[in-house]
C-alpha cells in the first residue's frame, strides 16, 4: 500500500516538474496544483496506515489513525489554494496587461 | 618619545577630522591644516634617531586579534626611521607643493583625506613588525594609491590609469600574503625580528623556495619591477604631487624596503641574489631605455623611476651577497652595496622629488608638458630651471650633486659582484657592470633630454600663455630639495652616521658594520669608477647629439609586443569571456533557472543516496491494498498523464479537478473525514478559479502550447520524479526515530476537543494556523489588488 502510493507521488510530481517547466502560465500554475497534490499523498502515507479508527476520541475504541499528518494537510490544502488563487489572478493580470501568457514572450530585454 | 604605533594613528584620526574642518574653515587652503600632520610625525620621529644610531631599538604592542596572535605590532630600527622620517619628511614638501598646485576649487577634502590615508598606512608599513599588520597597511596604500590616481575621475586616463595599477599591486599583494601566510608555517611566528633571530633553522623547509617567490611577486608590483612596470607610467595621470609623493619617493619603495627588510631571512639562498639583482638590472636596462623614446616629460620621469628603482633593487640583491660568502673582506664588499642602496634611495627621492615638481610647475605654467611643445623656458622660468637642472645632473651621476656619490658606490658594487666567486661562467659576473654601465648611459641621455629639451632651445608660438616663475610659495619644496642634493653632496656624514649606517644596520643585523663609518668621499683617485663616469659623459654627450639616428633603435621593437598590449589584451579577453560563460547559463529564462535548481537537486540527493548507501526498499512493513484503492490510483495515475496530453486546457483542468476529487476519495479511505471535506470544498472553488481564467487567458493554439514532447525536460521530471520516489521509500523503510503522533492521543485531556485534528489546528498548533490565516489574508490582498487595480492602459482611456 505505501509502496504503491509512493509511487503514484512519483508520477505526481514528475507530471507536476514536467508542467511547471512549460512556457505556458496555466500549465506552470496546474503543476504547482498537482505538486501540492503530490506533497499531500507523500505526507499521508509517511504517516502510515496503521490505524483503523477515526481520530477522533470517545467514540470507537483507542486505535486511531495518526492524526498529525492529517492536520498538517490541512493547513497545507488552505495554503495552497490560497496560492493558487493568487497565481491565476497574476497570470490573468500579466495577461492583460502584457498581452500574453507566455515565459518566453515575458522574458524581458538582454543584459537588463 | 611618542610611541610609534601612536604616530602611526595621526594621519588616520586626521583624515576622520578633516570633513568638520573643511566647513570651519572655509576661506582658509584646506592644505595648511593637513601640513601640520607629517610635520607633528616628523617632529616625534626626530627623538628616536640619537637612540636608533646608538643601536637601540624599540617595540610596541597593540592586542589586535589575540586569539590568532595578530597584533599591532610595530619596531622601530634604523630602516623604519629612515623610511619614516622620509615619509613624513618628503610629505611635508610635497603638501606645500600641493597648496599652490591645486586650486580651491578642487575637490580638496577628498584629496588631503587620501593623502593621510596613505601616508598613515605607508608609516605602518614601514613600522610594523607584524607580517599581518605589514600586509593590512601595504593593501591600504594601494587603495589610497587608487583613489590619488583617480581623483581626477573625469578623465578616461586616470580611470584607467588607477585601476591598472589597483589591479597589479593587489595581485601582487595577494601572492605576498600566501607568501607570508606560508612563512609563519615555516617558522611559526609572525614577527619578522623573531623569524630573523631564528633564521638557518628553516631554510630546508620545502615551501622555503615558494615562499620566497611568493613575497617577492608583491614586492617587485608594488616596487614597478620588471614586467610589473607598465602600471607606473599611467599613474602619472594623478596630481603631480602625488607622483612626487607616492609614484617616485615613498610609495613605490614600499617593495624595495620589503627586500631589505626581508634580506637577512632569505639572502642565505642564492636564489634570492639571482632574482633581486637581476630583475633588479633588467628594470634598471629596460625603464631607462624607454625613457628616451617618451615625449611626455612625466611619462619619461616614470620610466625614470622605474629604472632607479631597479638600480636600488639590484644594489640590495648584491648586498645580499654578504650573507652567503665567507671570506671577510668580500662581506665587507657586499654590505657597502647594501649601503649604496640604502643611500641611493634617499638620494633618489631628493633629486625625483624635485624634478617631479618642477616638471609640475612647468605644467602648471605652461600648459604643456610634452617636450615637442616645450623649450627655451631657460630665460623665463631661471629658478625651475636651476632646479631642474640640480636634480637631473644628480640623477645623471654628476658631481657635485648627491647622485654622484650613490652612483659611484653602486659602479663599485657592481665591478665586485665576481669576487663573490659564485658563477660557473666567465661571462656572468662582467654582465653585471656591463649593464649598470649601459643602463647610466641611457639615464645620462634622457636626464639631457629633460634639461635641454625643455630649458634650451627656441620658445614655441603656439604657447598659450607666456610662461613665468609661479609663485614663490610653489618652488619652496623643490628648492628644499634642490639644497639638499648639493647639501648632502659636500656634507654626508651626518646623513651617513645617524641615520645610513644605522639603516644599513639593519639589513645586516650580526654583521661587523665598522668600516661603513668610514666618511663618503667623492674622490677616491683614478679608479675604474671614475673612468666610467668620465666614458659616460662622453659617450653620452655624443649620443645624445646624435639623438635622431638613435631613435631608429625604437623601430625595431614592434608597438604591439609589449607588456601593455599583454596586460590591455588580457584583461579584455578576460572580461568577454566571463560575460560569454554569464551569457550562456544567465538566459533570464525562468525555465532555465528551475532546471538547475532541479538538475542540482536530483544529482545532490541522489549524489548523497549512492555516496552513503542509504537506499533500501522492502515491501515487508506494507499494509495490504484493497480494491478501491487500486481504483483510484488507477485513476490518477491516468488523469496526470492525461494532462500533459491535454489538447486544450478545458481539459486539462478538468484532469486536475479529478485528481483532486480523487484525492478527496483517498482521504475518506484514510479516514480523514476533515480532510476530506476541505478538499472537496476548496478543489471545487479552484477548479470554478481556473475556468474563470479560462474565460479571460488565451486558448492554446500554435508555439505557445508546447504540447510537442520536451525530452530534457521529460528526463529532469523523471528524474526529480525517481528521487522523490527513491527517498520517500528510503524514508518509509528506515524510520530512526519514534512518532510524536500518541502525544495528540490526549486532545480531550490537553485541549479540551475531542476532534484531535481539530485540536491539532486550534490549540497545540494554534500559532501555525494563526500564520496560515495572515497568509490567506496577504494573497486575499494580493488577488483583490490584481483584479482591481487599474493598469496604465486603463488609467490612460
Amino acid at each position: 500500500m505505501e509502496t504503491l502510493m509512493i509511487i503514484l507521488s512519483g508520477v505526481l510530481v514528475t507530471v507536476a516538474t514536467y508542467l511547471i517547466l512549460s512556457r505556458n502560465a496555466v500549465r506552470i500554475i496546474l503543476g504547482t496544483a498537482l505538486l501540492t497534490h503530490a506533497s499531500h499523498i507523500l505526507l499521508m502515507t509517511m504517516g502510515g496506515f496503521g490505524g483503523t479508527n477515526v481520530p477522533i476520541t470517545g467514540e470507537n475504541g483507542a486505535d486511531y489513525v495518526d492524526a498529525l499528518p492529517q492536520a498538517l494537510i490541512l493547513t497545507s490544502i488552505v495554503i495552497s489554494f490560497g496560492v493558487t488563487a493568487f497565481f491565476l489572478v497574476l497570470s490573468y493580470r500579466t495577461y492583460k496587461e502584457l498581452g500574453s501568457d507566455d515565459m518566453y514572450i515575458l522574458r524581458g530585454r538582454r543584459n537588463e | 618619545m611618542l610611541p610609534v604605533n601612536l604616530a602611526i594613528f595621526i594621519p588616520f584620526i586626521a583624515a576622520i577630522c578633516i570633513p568638520f574642518m573643511y566647513r570651519r574653515m572655509s576661506r582658509l587652503h584646506l592644505g595648511w591644516f593637513v601640513i601640520a600632520i607629517p610635520a607633528i610625525v616628523f617632529i616625534s620621529l626626530l627623538p628616536y634617531i640619537k637612540p636608533v644610531a646608538n643601536g637601540e631599538t624599540f617595540t610596541y604592542i597593540m592586542n589586535w586579534i589575540p586569539s590568532f596572535d595578530i597584533h599591532l605590532l610595530t619596531y622601530v630600527d634604523g630602516l623604519s626611521v629612515l623610511f619614516g622620517l622620509l615619509i613624513t619628511g618628503i610629505g611635508i614638501l610635497v603638501t606645500l607643493y600641493s597648496i599652490y598646485y591645486l586650486s580651491k576649487e578642487e575637490s580638496l577634502p577628498h584629496f588631503y583625506i587620501y593623502l593621510l590615508l596613505f601616508m598613515g598606512s605607508m608609516l605602518g608599513v614601514v613600522f610594523s613588525d607584524h607580517l599581518i599588520g605589514l600586509y593590512v597597511f601595504w593593501e591600504l596604500t594601494s587603495i589610497s594609491s587608487f583613489l590619488l590616481i583617480a581623483f581626477w575621475y573625469h578623465r578616461k586616463g586616470s580611470r584607467y590609469g588607477a585601476k591598472k595599477s589597483l589591479l597589479i599591486t593587489i595581485t601582487g599583494g595577494f601572492a605576498m600574503l600566501i607568501g607570508f601566510i606560508m612563512l609563519h608555517t615555516i617558522t611559526d611566528s609572525y614577527s619578522i625580528r623573531e623569524i630573523i633571530s631564528d633564521v638557518g633553522t628553516y631554510t630546508d623547509h620545502a615551501l622555503f623556495i615558494p615562499t620566497m617567490i611568493l613575497i617577492l611577486l608583491g614586492a617587485f608590483s608594488k616596487s614597478a619591477q620588471f614586467p610589473f612596470h607598465i602600471w607606473l607610467p599611467d599613474a602619472m595621470e594623478a596630481p603631480t604631487p602625488v607622483s612626487a609623493y607616492l609614484h617616485s619617493a615613498t610609495m613605490v619603495k614600499a617593495g624595495i624596503y620589503l627586500v631589505a627588510r626581508l634580506t637577512p631571512i632569505f639572502a642565505s639562498e642564492i636564489l634570492w641574489f639571482y632574482l633581486v639583482s637581476g630583475i633588479g638590472l633588467l628594470t634598471l636596462l629596460w625603464g631607462s631605455f624607454t625613457a628616451i623614446r617618451q615625449t611626455d616629460l612625466k611619462a619619461l620621469l616614470a620610466y625614470s623611476t622605474v629604472s632607479q628603482l631597479g638600480l636600488i633593487m639590484s644594489l640590495i640583491g648584491v648586498g645580499s651577497l654578504a650573507y652567503y660568502v665567507t671570506d671577510s673582506t668580500a662581506v665587507t664588499l657586499f654590505t657597502q652595496a647594501g649601503f649604496a642602496a640604502v643611500f641611493h634611495l634617499v638620494n633618489h627621492s631628493t633629486f625625483k622629488g624635485a624634478l617631479f615638481m618642477v616638471i609640475g610647475i612647468v605644467d602648471f605654467q605652461v600648459g604643456t608638458r610634452d617636450i615637442r611643445r616645450l623649450g627655451g623656458l631657460v630665460s623665463l622660468m631661471p629658478i625651475s630651471f636651476t632646479i631642474a637642472l640640480i636634480g637631473s645632473f644628480s640623477m645623471a651621476g654628476l658631481p657635485p650633486f648627491n647622485g654622484f656619490l650613490s652612483k659611484e658606490m653602486f659602479f663599485s658594487a657592481m665591478l665586485h659582484v665576481q669576487e663573490a666567486n659564485i658563477f660557473t661562467s666567465e661571462a656572468l659576473p662582467v654582465l653585471f657592470p656591463v649593464i649598470a654601465w649601459v643602463a647610466s648611459l641611457f639615464t645620462f641621455i634622457y636626464c639631457l633630454i629633460i634639461v635641454f629639451k625643455t630649458f634650451f632651445g627656441k620658445i614655441h608660438v603656439d604657447e598659450e600663455r607666456i610662461a613665468s616663475e609661479p609663485k614663490i610659495g610653489m618652488l619652496v619644496s623643490p628648492a628644499i630639495l634642490a639644497m639638499a642634493i648639493v647639501g648632502i653632496f659636500f656634507f654626508p656624514s651626518g646623513l651617513q652616521q645617524n641615520i645610513l649606517v644605522p639603516a644599513a644596520s639593519s639589513i645586516y643585523p650580526g654583521i661587523d658594520l665598522s668600516h661603513l663609518a668610514t666618511p663618503i668621499s667623492w674622490w677616491h683617485g683614478w679608479n675604474t669608477e671614475i673612468f666610467m663616469t668620465l666614458g659616460l659623459i662622453v659617450c653620452g654627450t655624443l649620443l645624445y647629439l646624435g639623438l635622431k639616428y638613435f631613435m631608429n633603435v625604437y623601430k625595431l621593437f614592434p608597438t604591439h609586443w609589449s607588456f601593455d598590449t599583454l596586460y590591455n589584451s588580457g584583461l579584455d579577453r578576460l572580461e568577454k569571456s566571463a560575460a560569454t560563460v554569464t551569457n550562456t547559463y544567465m538566459t533570464g529564462y525562468l525555465r532555465d533557472y528551475f532546471r538547475y535548481i532541479f538538475i542540482f537537486l536530483i544529482v545532490v540527493t541522489l549524489g548523497v543516496f549512492f555516496y552513503t548507501g542509504a537506499f533500501s526498499f522492502t515491501l515487508e512493513n506494507d499494509s495490504p491494498i484493497h480494491a478501491f484503492e487500486w481504483i483510484l490510483t488507477t485513476v490518477m495515475i491516468i488523469a496526470a498523464i492525461m494532462i500533459l496530453f491535454a489538447k486544450s486546457r478545458l481539459s486539462a483542468i478538468l484532469f486536475n479537478g479529478l485528481l483532486g476529487f480523487s484525492i478527496a476519495m483517498f482521504f475518506v479511505l484514510f479516514r480523514a473525514p476533515d480532510l476530506a471535506l476541505t478538499q472537496l470544498v476548496i478543489e471545487t472553488v479552484t477548479t470554478a478559479l481556473f475556468l474563470l481564467c479560462f474565460y479571460f487567458l488565451p486558448a492554446w493554439v500554435g508555439k505557445e502550447t508546447d504540447r510537442k514532447l520536451n525530452i530534457p525536460n521529460l528526463i529532469i521530471s523523471l528524474g526529480v520524479g525517481a528521487t522523490v520516489v527513491l527517498t520517500a521509500l528510503s524514508v518509509h523503510n528506515g524510520k530512526l526515530v519514534d512518532s510524536i503522533s500518541s502525544f495528540f492521543e490526549n486532545a480531550d485531556e490537553l485541549a479540551g476537543g475531542q476532534n484531535i485534528v481539530n485540536s491539532i489546528l486550534a490549540d497545540f498548533r494554534a500559532f501555525d494556523t494563526m500564520l496560515e490565516v495572515v497568509v490567506l489574508f496577504i494573497a486575499g490582498i494580493g488577488v483583490y489588488t490584481l483584479v482591481k487595480l487599474k493598469g496604465k492602459k486603463e488609467v490612460d482611456k
